[in-house]
């Protein structure tokens, strides 16, 4: 999730956040197979509601097993109370010295939910951008194969220069506030927008393309109405991608560029400088990864009311 | 059933204008040399129906695709009218993002037909291809016969004088495949076009049919070329029919000259 910029004991944050998004995504993963498996040639049936409720019961499992694990290891690996607490806090004391009190101006839950607004607007913007750039690019590299040859292999580059490592030439070109977290995000997320789009388009089937040449259709309208369609697919599976990397680069834009405002990231990075601290750097990690998740069910949503209908990968229609 | 039982004389036989279809001395070598097509004359007038049959990669569907323009022919002349063509693939090519009535209309809607003509022609020939009720619903929820049927809706809407089939019905199941030709001969009957018809099946040929060609393996030439005799409207005992066992026997053995 968060990459690994500080030391060890962070890792074990890095890894919880991503142990509870890969739990979420299976347990997505299991309710769609379930009802995928139900669908039939002429009309698709519900599952019952029983069937969808066992559906939740694998994930379960593997979150109190989780939970177990971090008791365990905690327990295992430190002495006394005070070392475990500034190291890795057992789960409990994260949900009572992290995220109570509930409603204070200064402590516990309500100052990272004020620091996750910032995100989530740098976020949301910055994968719009990303949308609008990468499909628009899509396009112009699907429509003459010497666009895709002129750009495709810096597109490639994109996704493979290390961002943070050049900071001091994005503070440089774009300050230190909204514009440069935004150019963060859009980096992140806008290569697999392109890159899904593209493919999309090009795996038009052959046959299709056969009948709109029989129709003497224009360049635009082979666009407009085969290859974008074919590609919505692709392409919906590409923005989930990007809005999960959209997530990451808000948060550790936070850690790099500390003016205008403030995002999440902030707020973990500075609970991250006090050992007495480290639950509120668990809760605020934890709310995070919550955000990536909501923003993955989300695109799964949008996925689903886009291609429904249609595609086989969708599932049924409720 | 149409009305076209009181005429008997409905072969084809009197054609009143040119041909609907033309091949002079057609052939095709692809840039990879291979040589698909060689020499190949023959005319399809308004109102005929007539089948190619082929061992396989003879050069059968490349000789559609050069009617239907999609591939031009290296020699000799393809003469048919471009504008006017309804071409009807191996696979039922919907769009499965559009609903059935979105499917049967695209044709016309590429071709820039007016809204309200298009309604119009859309709806009579979802009601040919007996697909009323199913409009609304998506390619995905359809089986493999009533796919074909709007596929074959879909180039009705046009009304085309020349109907170019390549091996439409070969994916499906005996049964449907058997329903479908009775409909494609009902079809055949109320709109009058000239038909081409591409398959691998000798009865299928011949039972849809007005005339029969058999092409040579490849490079693809024509080694045999029938009359089917048997009136319209026909009827699906015909199948079982000596006169029909009989023809089929002697195209058969034509084919099995062919592989050689």
């Amino acid at each position: 999730m968060t990459t690994s910029y500080r030391a060890a004991d962070s890792e074990s944050a890095v890894s919880s956040t991503l142990d509870s998004i890969k739990a979420a995504e299976a347990a997505h993963g299991e309710a769609l197979g379930a009802i995928d498996g139900d669908l039939t040639v002429q009309g698709l049936t519900e599952p019952t509601s029983a069937s969808r409720w066992w559906n939740l019961v694998p994930p379960l499992i593997t979150f109190v097993a989780f939970i177990g694990v971090w008791y365990l290891y905690s327990w295992v690996r430190f002495d006394n109370e005070a070392q475990r607490r500034n190291a890795l806090p057992y789960p409990h004391v994260v949900v009572t010295d992290g995220f109570m009190p509930w409603w204070d101006e200064k402590n516990g839950l309500r100052p990272i939910l004020e620091y996750m607004i910032p995100t989530i607007r740098v976020t949301l913007i910055g994968l719009a951008i990303a949308v609008v750039l990468g499909v628009t690019f899509a396009v112009i590299m699907n429509l003459s194969k010497n666009m895709e040859r002129a750009f495709f292999p810096y597109a490639v580059v994109l996704q493979t220069v290390p961002i943070l490592a050049i900071t001091p030439l994005l503070t440089q070109l774009f300050g230190e506030e909204m514009g440069v977290r935004l150019v963060v995000v859009v980096l992140i997320a806008i290569f697999p927008i392109i890159t899904n789009t593209l493919f999309g388009m090009q795996s038009a089937d052959q046959l299709h393309h056969d009948l709109f040449t029989l129709n003497h259709v224009s360049r635009m309208t082979r666009l407009w109405k085969l290859e974008l369609p074919s590609a919505l697919p692709a392409m919906m599976a590409g923005l989930r991608i990007a809005s999960g990397g959209a997530v990451i680069g808000a948060i550790v834009a936070d850690f790099f560029f500390v003016k205008g405002d403030k995002g999440i990231g902030y707020y973990i990075r500075n609970k991250q400088q006090r050992a007495s601290e480290r639950p509120e750097m668990f809760s605020g990690t934890i709310i995070a990864s919550l955000f990536g998740v909501v923003m993955f069910l989300i695109m799964g949503w949008i996925t689903t009311r886009a291609i429904r209908n249609w595609h086989e990968s969708a599932r049924a229609k409720t | 059933m149409t009305s076209t039982d009181t005429e008997t004389a409905d072969s084809g036989a009197v054609p009143t204008a040119g041909p609907a279809l033309r091949f002079q001395n057609v052939s095709m070598v692809f840039p990879d040399g291979t040589h698909a097509v060689d020499n190949v004359s023959f005319d399809v007038h308004g109102g005929e129906f007539v089948s190619v049959v082929g061992p396989s990669g003879c050069g059968k569907s490349t000789l559609l695709r050069i009617a239907s323009g999609l591939t031009k022919n290296t020699g000799g002349i393809c003469d048919v009218d471009l504008s006017s063509i309804g071409y009807v693939f191996q696979d039922a090519t919907l769009l499965p993002w559009r609903t059935v009535q979105r499917n049967v209309e695209l044709n016309a809607e590429l071709q820039g037909m007016d809204k309200a003509t298009r309604a119009e022609k859309t709806k009579a020939a979802i009601e040919l291809v007996n697909l009323v009720g199913h409009e609304a619903k998506y390619p995905k929820q359809l089986s493999g016969g009533m796919k074909m049927r709007c596929s074959l809706a879909r180039s009705l809407v046009l009304q085309p004088k020349v109907f170019l089939f390549d091996e439409p019905f070969g994916a499906l199941d005996e049964i449907t495949r058997e329903r479908l030709n009775d409909e494609l001969l009902r079809l055949f009957q109320s709109e009058k076009f000239a038909g081409l018809f591409i398959t691998h099946s000798i009865q299928e040929a011949v039972y849809l049919s007005t005339r029969v060609l058999v092409m040579s393996a490849r490079p693809g030439r024509l080694i045999g070329d029938y009359r089917v005799p048997f009136d319209f409207p026909r009827h699906h005992d015909l199948r079982y029919e000596p006169e029909f066992a009989e023809l089929c026997g002697r195209i058969s053995a034509d084919l099995k000259d062919a592989h050689t």
